[in-house]
């Protein structure tokens, strides 16, 4: 690896005025970035090691205006935090299928989304369940849908200077539930070959909302909202979830690579969403 | 029956011994789970310097030329080395594994050609690992890029891209006019197979292919040399044969082996890959133009892309058989990727694709077939899993199509004492049959299974077991204990197995034998820990040693009582008079009066136990149940039983050990593993995360059935059980996945994606 | 050439200081400046966990860690895992157990393994393998290796009675 600086940064702004010389980019659980610099994917001077400011080490779950998650938060932390897994399990799910258990207990789901890989587990859950992004940047604060936070294959919307400071997921509506569930050849230390997220919420046996999102079908996790869109209004049974998951699978866009050919990919895609909303219907039932 | 419900790792056998088929702990033990163990990358030298290889970018390309101008003037570097630096002549000689040394030095660092992606091209020296990386970017290198083969297909196709102009297919002892990327083709015959085929009431034929796959070791390759100033070059190393690394490093830089000292270090995995030399002759190389040590360490890439996977391969096998199941008739077709030089397993998978069939016509085509990938290397019964495969799998449909149970077929036409091979060996007596029963009578293979898309499958496989070269010398401690001395890198325990079959000749305990593995100038040539011979070989010169001591302090009692040698017997550690009860002594008594009757007592075993097939070899068979996903094809292992031939266990735990490990390495070659390749030669999947060796979470417990029929060659009837455990599993998976979704699978790897086309096109 | 940085920290118990570059890993660090070798690196992208150490209490992959980030923290390595020359029954277990073959991954397993029970003592066998689901061990088709990791679970109860 060629020579790089470090830089421990213990404020939102001493990050900002760093990252914005140029150059840098923040580290916080490392275990995309160190490997990406070893393989010389990008070529930086300077890590801004940001896992000592406070803001992203946050997590606050409030019944009420929901949950507040540092962008350097852990995995392990996430899914050892009771009122988290009790609120939002669609986010557990992809918090604990990250790596193994080494990988767990530095990458953050922060992280996970300012790599920006199509693959990305988290990014798919936090579409389903309506995130947004707090950046924190040289001009001020802003916020950014997850859904459209990436922009390419490793490319966000963050410009120089900027930082993802946290996530902001809104109250689990009653009656709701989520899940994310990926498709991979071992049973864990993999890259998905298809994934999907969805979130549903249901009242009185029909759909009241429903977020489809998938990954590794797209050069960003694909949020497909016509799929979501279609189950509104819609009883809960078979056949809706079946209509939902047929658009999902038509939405995708994948490639043939060494992960699987297009077709079986976008075949994925129908199994992962169907499987997902029947889980995620499940869990809104228990959800009163 | 769950496999909690039984004891489930089991040993048949009859024969009592002392310290055999006992389970002591191993003599490495302490340091290996403290992390004291000294490996590789752990070895250390005053003024040690590090070292980095410039790779090829390119599948296939001409290398005009090399500029390292600028490398050699970067910031820390010391030392630039290419092929250029390298002596010539001598470039016919076959070393030891059968390579030509100009093909070693060839791969060692490229020469005119750099013939896959990932080979050597230059090698820097610096003060540190990153100043040696950075400077490789430095250096220039002016290719011609040339389009790859990558296939055995591909590379035999008419007009394929040639990778050794001078490279003419020999056939019977004959070149051929044209070049070619064949490097050999050979036939084997038996009977009348055109004969046999026409009195076959069935005759089923498929053609299969298995993708390159990798030895997966978790320590990459590597390396310390220093040149010293008198001429003599010291390597510290991770390898599986500290004397074929000598003589590699002998032949590559053209000087006296009897100069160069090889100490192995603590090894970290080999299965095959770390019998040849990459970076040693490379380290000594630098160390030469420094004066200082110089260490490589390989990267995970460099070892996907730079040492030897074990080979991709076509294969088409037919077989005819009557209506009863006897087999008339088998012929197969081997193609085997060679890699970048000449010199696949395609012939030991020729050995063994019948191996377990008494067949009565046979033929054998083998094709050596050279490819833009790293040279292939030794994998495990390297060439039969292969070939079991597809012969595997044609038997079981010829067992289904009739009717007939899939192991009473096998044990119908099984192979015994006396049958004779395609490729011209009889058999001496072997556990074919005795396998095949096992399973038949294992609880596993009656037990119920429920539940939809389940299917069970069998199989089994054959590999030899290497005789080759050992030797040992042991001493007597005063204390009563020995020291133990061999030259058999330990991969997997063999210190124990070795020290064992010394000390039931003594008649001490395990514990009271200390062995060490010695550097090639303190042991005497060992062949290399391989060919699943080192509890086999080595332990036969430790028994020989032991033997050795024996009969000395025989002779030692015989002078301190004044005695008769011949009326002295030594057994179970006692020494003692046949004629005179009152003269007895224990082994450590004895030992005791070593340093005042003469000085102390050094025994050595020196043997050649043959050479492929020694002692028969083993075979082993697999019973796995399975359930495939049928939305996505996924294979899940439920259940795996895996019995195997061991001759006599020496050390029941670690033979277990080595079942369970080589089919878990079937499983993974049976389901994901495999060289991904882009169209340019470039492979897509160099990383453990993308190269997907098994998890811990994608098995079951691994259960063993230890079956001992003694082979008739070795003192105390072991068989070599390091191999024969990968053969079967992926024919096995494949019987299984038939079973439980109705097709048949003709490709490795069967990963979800394959399975899922297989069912959609069924 | 830039300086090196000055790093504090804790291993193994013992106050640590030591000077590295800001690229060199942790695992480079433990193994090359300080001199602790059982740390072993197979892969240097986190995927076969042979390098797993204790980070201020949870298993990490050494080598994507930088040296630089561990001021201040506490570190386990293997060298740490035995109490001076008695070993810690995780220890114990993999030697009678047979779980190792080659030995290179063994230190990663029992580092992880040790906080597995430390956290969990009495894991199902799906538990064990899931938590050890980051460590890959070619030699032994993880059969024993989950036996022992049983095994010392069974042993360190039975010591807590």
């Amino acid at each position: 690896m060629k020579w790089i600086d470090y830089a421990r940064t213990c404020s939102v702004q001493e990050a900002v005025d760093l990252l914005k010389e140029g150059n840098a980019r923040p580290l916080a659980g490392g275990t995309d970035i160190l490997v990406n610099l070893r393989v010389r994917r990008f070529d930086i001077d300077t890590l801004v090691d940001v896992k000592d400011i406070p803001e992203l080490n946050e997590i606050t779950c409030d019944p009420s205006e929901g949950l507040t998650l540092g962008a350097a938060v852990p995995c392990y932390s996430i899914y050892t935090n009771e009122a988290v897994c009790a609120a939002y399990p669609g986010l557990i799910d992809s918090a604990s299928l990250i790596g193994g258990t080494q990988i767990q207990g530095r990458a953050s789901i922060g992280g996970n989304l300012c790599n920006a890989a199509p693959s990305a587990d988290a990014v798919p859950a936090l579409i389903a369940l309506g995130a947004v992004a707090n950046v924190a940047g040289p001009g001020g604060t802003r916020q950014v849908a997850v859904e459209d936070f990436c922009t390419a294959p490793g490319q966000t919307v963050l410009e120089e200077g900027e930082l993802l400071v946290s996530l902001h997921m809104p109250p689990p509506a009653k009656g709701s539930g989520a899940q994310y569930m990926r498709f991979i050849p071992r049973n864990e230390m993999d890259i998905a070959v298809a994934g999907a997220g969805v979130s549903v919420e249901i009242d009185n046996g029909t759909f009241k909302s429903a977020r489809i999102a998938l990954a590794s079908v797209a050069p960003t996790p694909l949020f497909v909202r016509e799929a979501g869109d279609s189950l509104v209004g819609q009883p809960v049974n078979e056949e809706s979830v079946r209509a939902a998951s047929a658009i999902a699978r038509d939405a995708a866009k994948p490639i043939t690579d060494m992960r699987g050919t297009k077709e079986y990919r976008m075949h994925l895609c129908e199994v992962l969403t169907r499987r997902g909303l029947n889980i995620a219907i499940e869990r809104a039932k228990e959800n009163k | 029956m769950t496999t909690t419900e039984y004891d489930p790792n089991v040993v048949l056998s009859t024969k009592e011994y002392d310290v055999i088929g006992t389970r002591p702990l191993r003599p490495d033990g302490a340091d290996k789970v403290t992390g004291r163990a000294q490996y590789g990358a752990d070895f250390t030298a005053t003024g040690l310097l590090h070292g980095k290889v410039l790779r090829s970018p390119h599948a296939h390309a001409r290398i005009r030329s090399i500029d390292t101008s600028k490398a050699e003037a970067a910031p820390g570097v010391l030392a630039v080395v290419t092929n250029a630096d390298l002596p010539k002549g001598g470039e016919d000689v076959v070393g030891g594994e059968g390579v030509a040394v100009g093909d070693l030095r060839r791969n060692v660092l490229a020469a005119d050609k750099a013939l896959y992606k990932g080979h050597a091209v230059a090698a820097v020296a610096a003060a540190s690992p990153h100043d040696a990386e950075e400077a490789l970017s430095l250096i220039e290198v002016d290719y011609e890029v040339l389009s790859p083969v990558l296939t055995v297909q591909e590379a035999m196709a008419d007009g394929a891209p040639i990778l050794h102009e001078d490279m003419r297919t020999m056939a019977g002892g004959e070149a051929g006019d044209e070049p070619s990327n064949v490097a050999e083709h050979f036939r084997h015959d038996l009977g009348d197979v055109e004969k046999g085929f026409a009195e076959s009431d069935i005759v089923i034929e498929r053609e299969f292919d298995t993708a390159t796959v990798h030895q997966g070791y978790i320590e990459p390759q590597v390396a310390t040399a220093l040149w010293n100033t008198d001429g003599r070059v010291h390597v510290w190393c991770s390898t599986q044969g500290s004397f074929w690394v000598r003589d590699e490093v002998s032949n590559v830089l053209g000087i006296p082996e009897s100069l160069i000292k090889v100490t192995p270090m603590e090894i970290g995995g080999g299965f095959g890959g770390k019998i040849p030399s990459y970076v040693e002759p490379v380290c000594a190389m630098l160390s030469q133009k420094t004066g200082q040590p110089v260490k490589i360490v390989m990267t995970r890439q460099e070892v996907f892309e730079g040492t030897g996977p074990t080979p991709g391969s076509n294969v088409r096998v037919k077989v005819g058989a009557d209506a009863q199941g006897n087999i008339k008739a088998a012929h197969a077709y081997l193609a085997y990727e060679a890699g970048a030089f000449k010199g696949s397993p395609v012939a030991a998978g020729s050995q063994c694709v019948f191996a377990a069939y008494a067949a009565p016509n046979q033929a054998i085509d083998g094709y050596d077939v050279v490819v833009n990938k790293p040279k292939t290397q030794a994998y495990r019964a390297p060439g039969a899993t292969n070939a079991a495969f597809a012969m595997e799998t044609v038997v079981s449909e010829i067992a289904e199509k009739l009717g007939i149970d899939p192991v009473d077929i096998r044990l119908k036409n099984a192979a015994r004492e006396g049958t004779r091979r395609a490729d011209g060996p009889t058999f001496p007596r072997i556990g074919c049959e005795e396998v095949l029963q096992a399973m038949r009578d294992h609880p596993h293979y009656s037990a119920p299974l429920e539940g939809p898309n389940r299917g069970r499958g069998i199989s089994i496989g054959y590999w030899f077991n290497v005789g080759f070269k050992s030797t040992c010398t042991i001493s007597v401690n005063h204390d009563g204990a020995v020291s133990l001395i061999e030259g058999s890198t330990d991969i997997g325990g063999s210190r124990a197995s070795v020290a064992m079959q010394a000390a039931e000749v003594l008649g001490i305990r395990a514990e009271d034998v200390r062995p060490t593995v010695a550097d090639t100038d303190s042991v005497g040539y060992t062949d290399v820990t391989g060919g699943s011979r080192v509890a086999y070989a080595t332990g036969w010169a430790a028994h020989d040693a032991a033997q050795d001591v024996k009969r000395q302090m025989i002779e030692r009692a015989s002078q301190i009582w004044d005695i008769d040698a011949a009326s002295i017997e030594m057994e179970k550690g006692v020494i003692r008079s046949t004629t005179d009860s009152e003269l007895r002594m224990t082994f450590k008594e004895l030992a005791a009066e070593l340093a005042s009757t003469g000085g102390t007592i050094i025994g050595s075993g020196s043997i050649d136990g043959g050479g492929m097939g020694a002692g028969g070899g083993s075979f082993a068979g697999n019973i796995v149940d399975v359930e495939v996903d049928p939305d996505t094809g996924k294979v899940t292992v439920l259940r795996f039983t895996c019995v195997q031939d061991a001759g006599k266990a020496i050390h029941p735990s670690y033979v277990e050990g080595q079942m369970q490990g080589g089919s878990v390495q079937g499983i993974g070659w049976g389901l994901n593993e495999e060289y991904f390749m882009r169209g340019n030669g470039e492979m897509a999947n160099s990383s453990l995360l993308d190269y997907r060796m098994p998890t811990s979470l994608d098995l079951p417990m691994i259960d063993t059935v230890i079956v001992e029929v003694p082979s008739p060659s070795h003192p105390f009837g072991v068989r070599g059980v390091g191999e024969a455990n990968i053969v079967p599993p992926p024919a096995a998976i494949a019987h299984a996945i038939h079973n439980a979704t109705g097709v048949w699978m003709e490709k490795l790897p069967m990963n979800p994606g394959a399975v899922m086309e297989a069912v959609w096109s069924k | 050439m830039p300086a090196k940085t000055y790093v504090q920290t804790t291993i193994n118990g013992e106050h640590v200081d030591f000077l590295c570059e800001p690229r060199q890993s942790l695992l480079e660090c433990l193994r090359d400046v300080i001199g602790l070798t059982g740390s072993k690196e197979g892969c240097n992208d986190g995927n076969c966990g042979a390098c797993t150490v204790v980070l201020d209490g949870r298993i990490v992959t050494s080598c994507l860690v930088l040296g630089v980030e561990v001021e201040g923290r506490e570190i386990t390595t293997i060298e740490g895992v035995a109490c001076g020359s008695t070993l810690h029954p995780v220890q114990t277990a993999f030697l009678e157990n047979a779980a190792l073959q080659c030995g290179i991954c063994t230190p990663g397993f029992i580092v992880a393994s040790k906080v597995l029970l430390e956290q969990n003592p009495d894991p199902t066998e799906h538990e064990i393998r899931f938590w050890l689901a980051n460590n890959l061990c070619r030699c032994t088709g993880y059969d024993k290796i989950v036996r022992a990791v049983q095994d010392a679970a069974v042993k360190m109860r039975e010591a807590e009675v």
